[in-house]
């Protein structure tokens, strides 16, 4: 019993130390970040390797999951004979909830684990510390522009997400089952509002590219350097993510539609 | 010199400030290393070139750009300008034909030897070696060897060697420092050391099993262990 409640105290003390760490480390970034905006050749390669090359993942998932929603969409409102709202309802679900949530939980799985693998190797092979002896500041040469292109990125890709499933909705609502398209169009463009759904949208978007970058950065960064210890700091990456997106994404959206 | 585990690697890292000793100071060129503030700790380290057991060079750049990296980092110069530095400290270790390889395409001594050249590339006061020699095959070996040797006299610099390759180190040394569980237990040139009448120093100069130093981890008695097991 007594050995149970010292091991919790040790987790307990372990997590908050962690988060302290973190902590530290996000301010470094953030502090960081002045020193990336003039150098935009840092950004740009980032944006490329953490955006662009998820855009296939993204584009391919959002069609798909827009697909899905026409069809599931046009049985359930077709009962009421309503199947008209179907663009109102692909659009709002995109927009307030799958494309933010699902293209993050992607993307920390396509781009999260990715830089996590890299910090933690570059310092697995030295490649950090190396830099620190030729007095160039890790944190701003590696970690503060990935942050940032994480940050650019999330937003746009959830834009693009939710864009492809209203489209992959159309396909199968309109093109496929019958829907008439001036309504699907003409009834999304009444119903949804810049504020409430698309700002809201973006909004969530924006900080989940801020916690997956920073999960994953951190993680990399303090993760020990081994073969296990990056495999598992990977690994720990892409859950705690799953996490906080999922769990983030309840309290954002109790808070921006609370009200309603 | 010393052998594996007595913290020589843990000591090139506290000259280099990316630890805090516990106790005592360390002072370089003038400056109390651990009480210099962030800005002139790397000031400081510009003056100081490291050269990691690994190499340590960054993955995702060409030997060239590798190279290039701190002048880029650190100065204002022109592309040019930076090619030609590049390409002086590349043919000072022999590389220069090697300049468009990726860090994977090279064998283990050809990496240490390009982040010898981007060590010297700021043209430091001093190099520190972490093991140099290890993993080099007679060749390279004896290329690098040279090599720090002629860094050393012809740039004028202080070369902070951490090795236990005993002859090699030996055979460049000025003065040389024998560590064991982070205590010096003897010093002096190579040839005071090689008389030392220190039974440590002489068992780790000759190479021998039994001496002060125990060649076994400490463990129960050998016939206890290999019984403990039917005991149980």
């Amino acid at each position: 019993m007594i050995h149970l409640l010292t091991q919790l105290g040790e987790k307990t003390r372990h997590s908050f130390t962690k988060l302290g760490r973190s902590s530290f480390f996000l301010q470094q970034i953030l502090i960081a970040i002045i020193d990336v905006l003039p150098r935009p050749h840092l950004l740009s390669k980032q944006l490329y390797a953490i955006g662009v090359l998820s855009f296939f993942l993204i584009t391919i998932s959002g069609l798909f999951v827009g697909m899905v929603l026409g069809l599931q969409g046009y049985y359930i409102l077709s009962n009421f004979g309503a199947d008209e709202a179907l663009g109102v309802m692909v659009a709002t679900s995109l927009v307030r909830e799958l494309g933010p949530v699902v293209a993050a939980l992607l993307f920390a799985g396509r781009a999260g684990s990715a830089l996590t693998a890299e910090i933690g190797l570059m310092k697995a092979t030295e490649q950090l510390s190396g830099m620190e002896m030729m007095a160039i500041d890790p944190i701003k040469r590696i970690i503060a522009p990935r942050f940032l292109a994480g940050f650019i990125s999330m937003p746009l890709l959830a834009a693009l997400f939710s864009s492809v499933g209203i489209l992959g909705g159309h396909l199968i609502g309109v093109n496929l089952l019958g829907v008439d398209e001036g309504s699907y169009w003409s009834q999304m463009q009444t119903s949804l509002d810049f504020y409430d759904d698309i700002l809201n949208g973006v909004i969530k978007s924006l900080i989940f590219g801020f916690v997956i970058s920073w999960i994953a950065l951190f993680e990399g960064y303090d993760a020990i350097p081994t073969s296990e210890g990056v495999s598992r700091a990977t690994t720990r990456t892409v859950v705690n993510s799953a996490f906080a997106i999922l769990g983030l994404d309840f309290i954002l959206t109790a808070l921006m539609f609370g009200d309603i | 010199m010393g052998p594996s585990g007595t913290g020589k690697t843990t000591l090139l890292k506290i000259i280099g400030g990316q630890l805090h000793p516990e106790s005592g100071s360390i002072i370089v060129d003038g400056e109390n290393v651990h009480q210099l503030a962030r800005k002139d700790l790397y000031s400081l380290r510009k003056r100081m070139g490291m050269l990691f057991q690994s190499g340590a060079l960054l993955t995702d750049m060409n030997v060239y750009d590798n190279v290039a990296f701190p002048l880029r980092e650190h100065t204002d110069l022109d592309e040019s300008m930076i090619r030609t530095l590049v390409l002086m400290k590349l043919q000072a270790v022999g590389l220069r034909g090697a300049r468009d390889l990726m860090p994977n395409e090279l064998s283990g001594g050809m990496a240490r030897r390009i982040a010898l050249a981007r060590a010297i590339a700021l043209d430091p006061m001093m190099i520190m070696y972490d093991e140099p020699f290890t993993g080099q095959d007679p060749i390279s070996m004896a290329t690098l060897v040279q090599l720090i040797k002629a860094l050393n006299t012809t740039l004028n610099l202080t070369s902070i060697i951490v090795s236990h390759d005993v002859k090699d180190t030996a055979a460049i040394a000025d003065y040389i420092y024998v560590i064991s569980h982070g205590k010096i237990v003897g010093h002096g040139t190579p040839k005071e050391i090689e008389n030392s009448e220190s039974d440590w120093v002489q068992q780790f100069m000759h190479g021998e099993a039994d001496g002060p130093v125990h060649f076994h981890y400490p463990a129960k008695a050998y016939i206890d262990d290999l019984l403990a097991f039917d005991k149980n």
